[in-house]
């Protein structure tokens, strides 16, 4: 919404409330979108709001869910933080999930909950939770404003913390009679972090010793993961790859962080990675890793993962450095910085003709594949049709289950920061409202949300949302009448035992659809896909498409559970 | 291997509940833990005593501390010289002909008593952890009725020798 009356900002009456000068340092932070909900310990927040002259836009939610999840769409597709509010006790816990996947993707995201008044704090009173407790193991930093006067200094602080080094979320806790609080003096906003200064500049002794690395190699290989987009290194990432004819794979986080049509691109590793990019860290003798934190839907069994390789590893977090890995070459920084330093270096162009003869065979022999249905929708040729008819240029949002990795192997990006898909926590219910987020920060692309016709159904409130912003993303539901995910697990694991994974009843997602005034299609036929995607893509306003799809399809290739890396199953028919 | 590890953090609100619950997170297994304030205002020190399995996970060790926003310094002090004492309290049962044989065991310790009653009494002690546990160790067979300890608190010595010949990881 936006603001109608107005009070002196300058004035030294005691005109202003805390929550005004929450919504000053907000404005100051460069805020131009807050995602939340209100309730009883935010009224004077909200009060503040509806009274703001400044120019930003408040996006109601239906669940707090909805708002910190659309948060992240916001941040991972522009960069910027991403703003939450919510209301003391279940306001504040509705969020933790969305904490959650913050903290493991890295996204910046500043949440604002109420707290209960100073005096009733620790007293069990209406709606209170202990959020700091809560939140300190799920967020980046965590603050409770004690003093009005130190709000200002705690919101630049937030900010700061939130999106820089790696980015995470941050929550600040505002008891009501702190935002309530009449206030005269305008404080300084000054900060000092004394303990946090993260190093984005590289060691030059390490990147001498990555450049003789790699002047070394024979099988080197580069794995990308999100902090070539965090870091907005993609174009040096091309340039050394391009220089020094790596051959790069992508983490499911980094897709995008290099072209998908590249042809030093090998796809994505880990559990659902292609054949060529899962040998090419298990056979190579140089693993570059840029921005990512060697996760284990990544590396499979550690016995096995790239057992014959030197490690380097560049990352802002000197903690993931040897986490999970043993590293020879440890460069704590930037990753852009880092690649400009190694660019600047003359690295002997390494001898691996025959390294990257082998992959591109690997490459060509071992595509993905999967076998089409002749009469029903193949969800793999669905996710196809969907990157050809929007050419690949879309951004895209995806659920967590089977979809999502069919989105990630079959729709391929070529520019960055156009996948948002919650990949360290596996979070169901946070495509759609991502999509809602990812739209109101890039109100110009086409925006695509690919979800199951399980995880909709956990956020699909937010169809009004949709409707009330006309907002034109273009719902995909990938309906297979199952958590299909779970259902492949029963399948390939627990001898067919399909243990509460099959719907018998879904909703008629059209009519849901049209209940929020949002045009509905849906399409059984693989004959009608390309007809209702095109109406679909160029109808102005928000579409829901609801394909119903092959309920028998597992998703390949695949590492199964405590294998390694090179044990992938379903590597062709 | 046991390891001692100083930490100097910021004074804030949550910051032991912050340091504490990423250790339990992460599993790391902690013997002792003494907090208290420093020298500067405003600033206070950790000294935890910590049982990890190799260098891999000391290494994450320190650096999941050092990523605290309110810790400044992390240092592992084992292999340096350093002066590290802890204080315990210790209620024995215990009277008349009793009583002397205690004073004679701790007096070397330089152990005192601190309460005494009807039928008991309680011992201070303060030193390296070592000794504080000889000290409990011979005064078990009078039965402990109550015991309580600080953990280890710890710093350098004001001069490193070049070779420091007592390994404290053995002996804390
Ligand atoms: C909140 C949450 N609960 C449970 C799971 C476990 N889980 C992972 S995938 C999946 C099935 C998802 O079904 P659906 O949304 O229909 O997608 P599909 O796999 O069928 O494409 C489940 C239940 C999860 N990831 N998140
Ligand atoms: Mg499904």
């Amino acid at each position: 919404m936006k603001v109608q009356a107005k009070h002196d900002v300058g004035s030294t009456k005691k005109t202003l409330t805390g929550a005004d000068v929450l919504i000053h340092a907000l404005v100051d932070a460069g805020v131009d979108t807050i995602f939340g909900y209100p309730g009883g310990a935010v009224l004077p927040i909200y009060d503040a709001i509806y009274r703001s002259e400044a120019s930003f836009e408040h996006v109601l939610s239906r669940h707090e869910q909805g708002s910190i999840h659309a948060a992240e769409g916001y941040a991972r597709v522009t960069g910027k933080p991403g703003v939450v509010i919510a209301t003391s006790g279940p306001g504040a816990t509705n969020l933790i999930t969305g904490i959650t996947d913050a903290m493991m993707d890295s996204l910046p995201i500043v949440i604002f909950t109420g707290q209960v008044a100073s005096n009733v704090i620790g007293t069990d009173a209406f709606q209170e939770a202990d959020v700091m407790g809560i939140t300190t193991p799920i967020t980046k930093y965590n603050y409770q404003v004690k003093e009005l006067s130190e709000l200002p200094k705690v919101v630049k602080e937030a900010f700061h913390i939130a999106s820089t080094g790696r980015p995470g979320p941050v929550v600040v806790d505002i008891p009501k009679d702190v935002s309530a609080e009449l206030s005269s003096a305008v404080h300084e906003a000054t900060f000092e972090l004394p303990g946090y200064q993260p190093n984005k500049t590289p060691n030059p002794l390490q990147i001498i010793k990555l450049a003789d690395a790699l002047s070394r190699a024979k099988r080197p290989l580069v794995l990308a993961g999100a902090g070539i987009l965090f870091a907005e290194a993609t174009e040096e990432l091309k340039e050394l790859a391009e220089r020094y004819q790596l051959p790069v794979i992508n983490t499911l986080l980094g897709l995008g962080g290099f072209p998908g049509s590249h042809e030093l691109f090998l796809g994505m590793g880990g559990m659902h990675g292609t054949y060529a990019a899962n040998m090419g860290m298990y056979e190579c003798d140089l693993l570059i890793n840029i921005g990512a934190r060697f996760d284990d839907r990544l590396t499979g069994n550690l016995e096995h993962f790239a057992p014959k390789a030197r490690i380097a590893h560049i990352d802002i977090d000197p903690a993931e450095i040897g986490k999970n890995v043993q590293t020879e070459i440890p460069v704590v920084a930037d990753a852009k910085e880092a690649l400009q330093a190694l660019l600047l270096r003359s690295i002997t162009f390494p001898d691996h003709q025959d390294w990257k003869v082998k992959l591109t065979r690997y490459k060509q022999d071992y595509p993905l594949w999967y076998e089409r249905s002749d009469k029903e929708i193949s969800p793999q040729w669905l996710l196809e049709t969907v990157h050809r008819l929007t050419q690949g240029e879309a951004i895209v949002t995806t659920d967590v289950g089977q979809h999502q990795m069919w989105a990630a192997q079959y729709y391929s990006f070529e520019k960055p920061n156009r996948w948002v898909t919650s990949g360290g926590l596996g979070t169901m219910g946070f495509g759609f409202p991502a999509a809602i987020g990812a739209q109101l920060g890039e109100p110009n692309q086409l925006v695509v949300s690919i979800v199951g016709d399980g995880g909709f159904q956990m956020t699909a409130q937010e169809l009004a949302v949709v409707k009330e912003r006309k907002l034109p993303i273009k719902i995909i539901i990938v309906n297979n009448q199952a958590l299909g995910m779970v259902r492949q697990w029963q399948e390939s694991f627990y001898e067919e035992r399909y243990s509460e994974s099959l719907f018998m009843e879904n909703p008629d997602f059209i009519k849901l659809a049209e209940s929020y005034g949002i045009h509905g299609m849906s399409v059984d036929k693989e004959t009608e896909v390309i007809d209702v995607l095109k109406k679909a893509f160029s109808f102005n306003g928000p579409v829901l498409v609801d394909c119903r799809v092959v309920q028998q399809e597992c998703v390949y290739p695949m590492i199964a559970p405590g294998k390694g890396i090179h044990e992938m199953i379903g590597v062709s028919k | 291997m046991r390891r001692i590890i100083i930490a100097t953090v910021q004074n804030r609100g949550g910051v032991l509940n912050r340091i504490t619950g990423m250790l339990h997170k992460r599993q790391f297994n902690i013997e002792s833990i003494s907090v208290g304030s420093s020298e500067t205002e405003g600033i206070s020190k950790m000294t935890f005593v910590v049982d990890v399995k190799d260098h891999q996970k000391l290494e994450q060790l320190t650096k999941q501390l050092n990523k605290q926003i309110d810790v400044l310094k992390v240092s592992d002090i084992t292999e340096r010289a350093i002066v590290a004492r802890e204080l315990a309290l210790i209620k024995v049962g215990g009277s008349g002909q009793l009583r002397a044989e205690i004073q004679g065991i701790i007096t070397p310790f330089r152990a005192s008593v601190i309460d005494v009653s009807k039928d008991s009494l309680t011992i201070q002690v303060t030193g390296r952890p070592d000794k504080v546990e000889a000290l409990i160790a011979l005064l078990r067979p009078y039965g402990i009725k109550e015991l309580t300890k600080t953990g280890v608190t710890a710093f350098l010595r004001g001069q490193q020798p070049s070779q420091v010949a007592e390994i404290n990881s053995f002996t804390i």
